[in-house]
């Protein structure tokens, strides 16, 4: 305890206000002048008395020397010293510092970036309290194939929630979510906005509390009470300008004034969807039935409860759930237990991350190769510097400094240079990361969490400390010890630079090239993988020629189905007759754009089912007559719809080429042939079969696709008509995009309906684009640092062929003089170079035929020894160093001969 | 210092603190030079201290809280730094008097052995 409590003493000591030297020789005077006195008492005289005085009482160079010692924590003093003349060294070699500065200040600054990124996407638990008790709950249906894998499980339906809320033990709150776009009216213009429904639980569960008023209650729902809201922050600041007296107005949403009950915090999101706002979803238990397995659910776990228990918990619930509810009309009850539900629920993390793990982690190790690049650069500088220093080296071993003691000035050196490239580096992190979050991909999730924290900085302060120490051992090894004579004596005439030194030089620029061979190959990999996206057939011809807009027609606006369908007929003519519009189609959703698919069973007639057995799921759409000719899918046998076929309600249907070579083996086959999506409802007659579309993304298998006509009987409710509201019109025009088809497509759409809102609208390259958003991102990510790569690695090898020259031009000069040809002097110094280049791409070819399988998660259409991509890049690189070799070797056959033996 | 000082000084290191905390204890708020004298005194003339000595040692008393230094005025209007042993100096110089009292009997049973 006490070595401690003096520790901290010293410590204070050293930092501030201690003892000052003045302050100790005063004392120390004063006792000698008292021992003095004392002599003289005793009989001396005055000078014998200050004599033997100082002889008993001892030195006082000696006593202030032990209590300096004494005083503070020499090691640290001595630190501090090294450390001042470390700094005042780095400046004495401007350029060298400077271009050690940038070169590590951009590889450490990239690798905390990224870093960054890893960490606040990856790492760092989501923004709940508590969140590490969250989990999403979903199931598997290994019996019914196509169900569970078309969204990565089953989603759950509302009597499942209403089931696990009741008999539940392992949770302290469930609750259901989807995402919804919604109808504001009643305020300036008709808006359509981002919202979110949710079950009772679901804000208990993620329990973030409002920053004003309450959450939505279950209380709500009761008979008679009046609807509620809640708004979203962004929206909130928005549409209402941050007003706190908003909570308790009404605001008409969809068909149903509701009252503002509270407002979330800022950046609050409900899983993955940021909403606008939330509501409740309508739940009447007397409605329920077992199917409907479109919502997504949270729960929180009781402190303490694993995953496994809850799963083992839901396996108790499913057959008790099976036994509390009734089917959907005309459905076979026992058909859910052949599905063979199974619980599969998983950290909520896992849900909000999604698989971008893969493309981070990938990111992480090229990031981290261009620091090996960098740092090697920062040690053939070093090793050059360190060459120039023998004499000041020298001269310090000969006044009494140890090997030891210079070793450690010069890795003190070495990790000051790392630390202050590193907090260069911090800032260019902090700018780059700013430019990233305005410029980056929409569906990088959490994305407004990144930020630089304290691990992220503790990161920066290791690796700009671990770079240090790395390239300044590589000099401090090679220093042997003092050859003080030699050094001294200015040796450098006689000798050229030595063997060993210009062995460690080469061998860090063949460690250089294969590391930037290594990024080069992955940066190509993913061009091609672009490039093989790029040339798939989507299904849609033209996309930045289709401008694409959602319109909704809600309940309140228009009740009557048919005057809804006529709504949709009118806007389609509206918009057809804008000049330049050659084709116009609506549809429930365009490929790619991100929103939840409809999928179902569909059984056809020649093919009935087995007792037990479940047809696999099938996309539905619903299309009007025209998209497909809109979108440019190519129909492949048999005949679009018309309107005629909407409005005498036919029972007719297409389907995409897939399903019908999979029914009926070929398309033509398919046409006249039936099927229905319930046995209660009539058989409805293939008349067109259409190319297949890629709908999950360019690099997923098309779907097998349903179509349904726009206009229909209800395919559920025998008797009823079915109108899609919620529609995504097409419009084909040479001059999508401009802000001038938008104002003439919105004229023609209020011209029908002025209360109509658009949302949405974009052309489908935009669409593209986005789905498209996360590869795109890798790809410039990793052209990025590959060019980093390329860029040091040539830099380093001209420096080492210019220092090369520079070293040896007394030879070169000796050997002009005795008649050498100028260009075989170049030849020399670029073969030399060539051979450093090969022994580089060589071995970095085996590291990247080891490394590149990492990346195949990532790749498509390609492989990851793919021949064009290995066989290209030594060849660019091999070319590039012998261009930047070139250079200085030309130099080399221009020195002049005369000056070069003259000079030292 | 030189080698024989250096020995002494170590063995001196040892009691030294002992010796001071006891001095301020019985004698009050002394000066280092008065410490000095007072120990020289004791010993008879036998043991001379030595700045080097004395100095570090009461620095090391006052960093680990069992003295207080403070300037003041000698008799002789001498301005001099003063150090007076802390309530925590009297608990640690009871320890070491009881270790010291230990220590001595050991010795003393040990040496007197009869053969």
């Amino acid at each position: 305890m006490a070595t401690f409590r003096e520790w901290c003493i010293r410590l204070w000591q050293t930092l501030r206000g201690r003892r000052a030297d003045g302050d100790l020789e005063e004392e120390l005077r004063s006792h000698l002048a008292m021992a003095a006195e004392d002599e003289q008492r005793r009989g001396h005289s005055p000078a014998a008395a200050v004599r033997a005085s100082r002889i008993d009482a001892g030195g006082v160079t000696q006593t202030l020397d032990a209590l300096r010692d004494q005083r503070g924590l020499p090691w640290l003093e001595s630190l501090a010293k090294d450390s001042r003349y470390a700094l005042r060294a780095l400046r004495r070699s401007p350029t060298f510092t400077v271009v050690a500065l940038l070169t590590l200040a951009i590889g450490i600054g990239a690798n905390t970036a990224v870093f960054s990124v890893v960490n606040s996407v990856l790492l760092k638990p989501l923004p709940y309290p508590d969140a590490d008790r969250l989990v999403a709950v979903w199931h598997t249906a290994p019996g019914a194939p196509g169900v569970a894998t078309v969204s990565g499980g089953l989603r759950l339906s509302q009597s499942m929630y209403v089931t696990y809320a009741e008999e539940n033990r392992t949770f302290e709150a469930i609750g259901l979510w989807a995402a919804a776009a919604m109808t504001v009216t009643g305020l300036a213009e008709p808006e359509q906005v981002r919202g979110v429904v949710v079950s009772d639980g679901t804000l208990q569960a993620l329990n973030v509390p409002p920053i004003a008023g309450r959450w939505l209650l279950a209380a709500d729902q009761k008979p008679g009470a009046p609807a509620t809201v809640m708004l979203g922050y962004g929206y909130w600041q928005r549409r209402f300008g941050g007003d706190r007296s908003v909570i308790g107005r009404t605001i008409t949403v969809g068909s149903r004034p509701r009252t503002v009950v509270g407002i979330m915090p800022q950046g609050f999101r409900i899983v993955t969807a940021e909403p606008e706002l939330i509501v409740l979803g309508p739940l009447v238990r007397s409605q329920l039935t077992l199917s409907g397995f479109g919502y997504e659910a949270v729960a929180r776990l009781k402190p303490g409860v694993t995953i496994a228990e809850a799963d083992a918990d839901i396996a108790r619930m499913v057959p008790i759930w099976m036994r509390s509810w009734p089917t959907l009309s005309g459905a076979d009850p026992r058909v859910y237990e052949g599905w063979r539900i199974t619980p599969a629920i998983r950290p909520l993390k896992l849900d909000v991350i999604g698989n971008v793990g893969d493309v981070l982690w990938v990111l992480m190790g090229t990031i981290g190769i261009v620091l090996l690049i960098a740092c090697a650069n920062v040690a053939n500088l070093m090793l050059v510097r360190a060459e120039g220093r023998q004499q000041e080296l020298a001269v310090r071993a000969a006044l009494g400094a140890s090997a030891g003691r210079i070793v450690r000035a010069l890795l003190l050196e070495s990790v000051w240079l790392g630390l202050l490239g590193g907090a260069l580096g911090v800032g260019l992190a902090y700018g780059a990361l700013r430019v990233l979050v305005t410029m980056g991909p929409a569906n990088l999730p959490r994305m407004n969490e990144i930020a630089i924290d304290a691990r992220a900085l503790g990161f920066a302060a290791a690796v700009s400390l671990l770079s240090g120490v790395l390239f300044g051992l590589i000099p401090a090894l090679k220093y042997r010890g003092p050859r003080i004579a030699a050094a001294l004596h200015g040796g450098g005439r006689t000798a050229s630079a030595s063997r060993d030194r210009h062995r460690a030089r080469g061998a860090l620029v063949i460690a250089q090239v294969s590391l930037a061979l290594v990024l080069l190959v992955s940066a190509g990999l993913m061009i091609r993988t672009f490039q093989a996206l790029r040339a798939v057939d989507p299904g849609v011809t033209h996309p930045e020629q289709l401008q694409t807009m959602r319109i909704s027609i809600p309940v309140a606006l228009i009740a009557d189905a048919e005057r809804a369908e006529r709504t949709q007929n009118a806007i389609v003519d509206a918009l057809a007759a804008i000049p330049g519009v050659t084709s116009v189609g609506f549809t429930t959703m365009m490929p790619v754009e991100g929103l939840a698919p409809d999928w179902d069973a569909v059984t056809a007639e020649d093919q009935p089912l087995t007792a037990g057995e479940t047809p696999p799921m099938r996309l539905l759409k619903y299309v009007s007559p025209g998209l497909f000719q809109t979108a440019g899918t190519r129909m492949i046998a048999g005949r679009d719809y018309t309107w005629t076929d909407l409005y005498a309600r036919r029972p007719v249907v297409i389907v995409s080429e897939n399903l019908a070579r999979e029914l009926w083996a070929t398309p033509a086959a398919a046409l006249g042939k039936r099927l229905r999506s319930l046995p209660t409802v009539p058989w409805r007659e293939v008349i067109g079969v259409v190319q297949d579309v890629r709908d999950n993304g360019v690099h997923a298998p098309a779907p097998a696709t349903v179509y349904w006509p726009a206009m229909t009987e209800s395919l559920y409710s025998p008797g009823q008509t079915n109108v899609v509201r919620n529609v995504t019109f097409a419009v084909r025009s040479h001059a999508a995009g401009t802000e001038g088809l938008l104002n003439q497509m919105r004229q023609a759409v209020w011209s029908v309906n002025a209360n109509l809102p658009l949302a949405s609208v974009r052309t489908m390259q935009e669409i593209y684009d986005q789905s498209l958003a996360r590869t795109s991102f890798t790809l410039v990510m990793l052209a990025i640092a590959g060019a980093m790569a390329l860029v040091l690695g040539i830099v380093g090898i001209y420096g080492v062929i210019a220092y090369s020259v520079s070293q040896r031009t007394r030879e070169i000069g000796i050997r002009l003089a005795l008649g050498a040809q100028p260009g075989a002097l170049k030849t020399m110094f670029v073969r030399h170079a060539l051979a450093l280049a090969g022994a580089g791409v060589a071995i970095g070819l085996v590291a990247a035929t080891g490394l590149s399988r990492l990346m195949s998660s990532l790749l498509y259409g390609v492989s990851p020894l793919d021949p064009v991509t290995f066989g290209a890049v030594p060849v660019l690189l091999v070319a590039a160093i012998m261009v930047a070799s070139y250079l200085p070797a030309r130099r080399a056959a221009a020195v002049d001969p005369v000056n070069a033996l003259k000079a030292e | 210092m030189s080698n024989r000082d250096t020995a002494k000084a170590d063995i001196l290191q040892g009691t030294l603190d002992l010796m001071i905390l006891h001095t301020l204890d019985t004698l009050g708020p002394l000066h280092g030079y008065a410490i000095a004298a007072r120990l020289e005194q004791v010993s008879g003339g036998a043991h001379r201290l030595n700045m080097g000595t004395l100095y570090p040692g009461l620095m090391r008393l006052e960093q680990r809280g069992f003295v207080r230094g403070k300037w003041g005025v000698t008799d002789s209007n001498r301005k001099a730094r003063f150090y007076v042993i802390t309530a925590a100096g009297r608990r640690q110089l009871a320890t070491e008097k009881a270790e010291w009292d230990r220590t001595a009997a050991i010795m003393q049973t040990l040496l007197n052995e009869p053969r």
